[in-house]
């Protein structure tokens, strides 16, 4: 295993604005998985029955950010539970490719960090308009539709086309919506599926060319249709052009490598099909996610850029719930919670000052012309 | 507030002091993020409310109040959704519609969306039903 970087080329180009793009972890098909009127299928991450029952697949995904340039990178797999499943994904722009991602990205990752004792013991744990359709891809047995639109249009869109949304989807539809209307929605075809020879546990990986330089990275909606006290797991793994800084919303975002890229892992990587980007250096950080849904309320920020601290308004959450992702070992580059806290406190000042002022003695005010 | 005709009765969200009835009176109820807005409200006994219920949700939602018993039969029912009827109202993605109750003895009812895991997550709210003032 490579060491920290240090001896790091200077010649690898920073994009235009380093922070990274949403890098999207898990959620994958994960996030959202949502029961379709009747079929087969899945996403990385939770499934939700027809009886609105949900079991839990760990998810990996991989978001790579080169060039301004974010890859990502995640499976859905096929249940063969003869239930129609299908998710919801939020992305931080409109994609210029949707297509089938190489076969062995995510298990080539997984390798990198199997070895890994923390996560050998992990691994197993377990009335609006409707959206505008920005592109529709088949990838094998999945159908993958490309959506524009607020949390409602995007919510009839997929009530509408036979998702069976879970009651805490409109809340976690609108927390996106918020900062980005772009969606991503996936379900299998249980007819192509069976034609392609598709077994239980099959996986389809997609990749995703998303030109961005939003630097959020949808977590929360890891734990859509879960159970306050169920368990979200995802391998979430970032490759970037410098170290990034992290920020999330509370516990259970670890943070167990951060370390200049193998070489032979690129090089790996670079030979799977859409993986020729893969430039000769880059940053690799593995966060495993293990939280109870209820306290999955936070997105990951990150920045690149060792000038710009992670927006706190893309981990979607307030000031005060900020928490940076560092190592157990206190590792990592964290200058930044003193810039946060220097916001919340110049926020409270500003605060103090208002109410003053708001409490404060009529004051006359005069126009400049007054004569 | 007294019957007689339909009035709008303003409530806080968690529910209100005000106490409607006894006679006949409208409340709107709004759902937003599957909860119910208000949560609760206050009525004398022998008095009629006229639900007026607005989704604002995305997703399809239904309200039904009465007794204990009346949760029970929809809790393990398998109807999609419930024609108009006393009590009861399906509405899906973003429309409004009304349903009628009378709350005629002292009594503490729930109103509550049966549909797959929406009361678990809590949507679930209340009538309290008061004695008529003498």
């Amino acid at each position: 295993m490579p060491s920290a970087r240090s001896d790091r080329p200077s010649s690898v180009r920073r994009g235009p604005r380093t922070r990274l793009g949403q890098v999207a972890a898990a959620i994958g098909a994960a996030g959202a998985s949502l029961v379709l009127g009747a079929g087969p299928v899945l996403a990385c991450g939770g499934l939700v029955g027809e009886n609105g029952t949900v079991s839990l697949v760990r998810t990996t995904t991989l978001a790579a950010y080169h060039d301004g340039v974010e890859r990502y990178v995640t499976s859905f797999e096929f249940t063969g539970e003869g239930e129609e499943v299908g998710s919801l994904v939020p992305l931080p722009d409109v994609p210029t490719e949707v297509e089938r991602g190489g076969d062995w990205t995510l298990q080539r990752l997984q390798q990198e960090i199997a070895d890994d004792e923390q996560f050998a013991t992990t691994a197993d744990a377990g009335a609006a308009e409707s959206a505008e359709v920005l592109e529709e891809v088949e990838i094998d047995a999945l159908d993958i539709t490309i959506l524009r639109g607020g949390a409602d249009e995007v919510g009839r869109w997929a009530t509408d086309n036979g998702f069976l949304l879970t009651p805490d989807s409109p809340e976690v539809l609108r927390f996106y919506a918020e900062r980005s209307p772009i969606f991503m929605a996936a379900r299998f075809d249980a007819d192509r599926a069976a034609a392609l020879g598709q077994q239980a546990g099959d996986g389809t990986p997609i990749m995703l060319t998303i030109p961005t330089d939003e630097p959020w990275v949808p977590l929360r909606i890891l734990g859509l249709g879960l159970d306050a006290d169920k368990t979200v797991g995802a391998d979430v793994f970032l490759l970037t052009e410098d170290r990034p800084q992290l920020l999330a919303g509370g516990e259970g975002l670890g943070l167990d490598r951060s370390e200049a890229a193998d070489r032979f892992l690129l090089t790996d990587l670079r030979t799977d099909e859409g993986m020729e980007w893969v430039p000769e250096d880059m940053w690799l950080t593995y966060m495993p996610l293990e939280v109870s849904a209820g306290d999955l309320d936070y997105d990951l920020a990150i920045s690149t850029d060792a000038d710009a601290a992670p927006d706190v308004d893309d981990a979607g959450i307030p000031t005060r719930q900020a928490v940076p992702v560092t190592s157990s070992d206190g590792g990592g580059f964290v200058w930044w919670p003193l810039a946060v806290g220097a916001i919340a406190a110049t926020a409270l000042v500003a605060g103090v000052a208002l109410v003053r002022m708001m409490t404060a003695a009529p004051v006359r005010v005069t126009t400049g012309d007054h004569r | 507030m007294t019957g007689g005709g339909y009035a709008v009765a303003a409530t806080d969200d968690a529910g209100s002091a005000d106490v409607h009835g006894p006679g006949t009176t409208t409340v709107t109820v709004t759902i937003r993020d599957s909860r119910f807005h208000p949560t609760r409200i206050r009525a004398r006994e022998g008095t009629q409310v006229r639900f007026v219920v607005r989704n604002e949700d995305p997703i399809a939602h239904e309200m039904v109040v009465g007794p204990e018993s009346v949760h029970a039969r929809h809790a393990e029912g398998t109807e999609a959704a419930h024609p108009p009827g006393p009590g009861e109202l399906s509405l899906g993605p973003g429309p409004t519609g009304a349903t009628v109750y009378d709350f005629d003895r002292v009594d503490t009812l729930r109103t509550v969306c049966h549909l797959p895991r929406h009361e678990d997550y809590g949507m679930v709210g209340g009538v309290e039903v008061v004695a008529r003032p003498d």
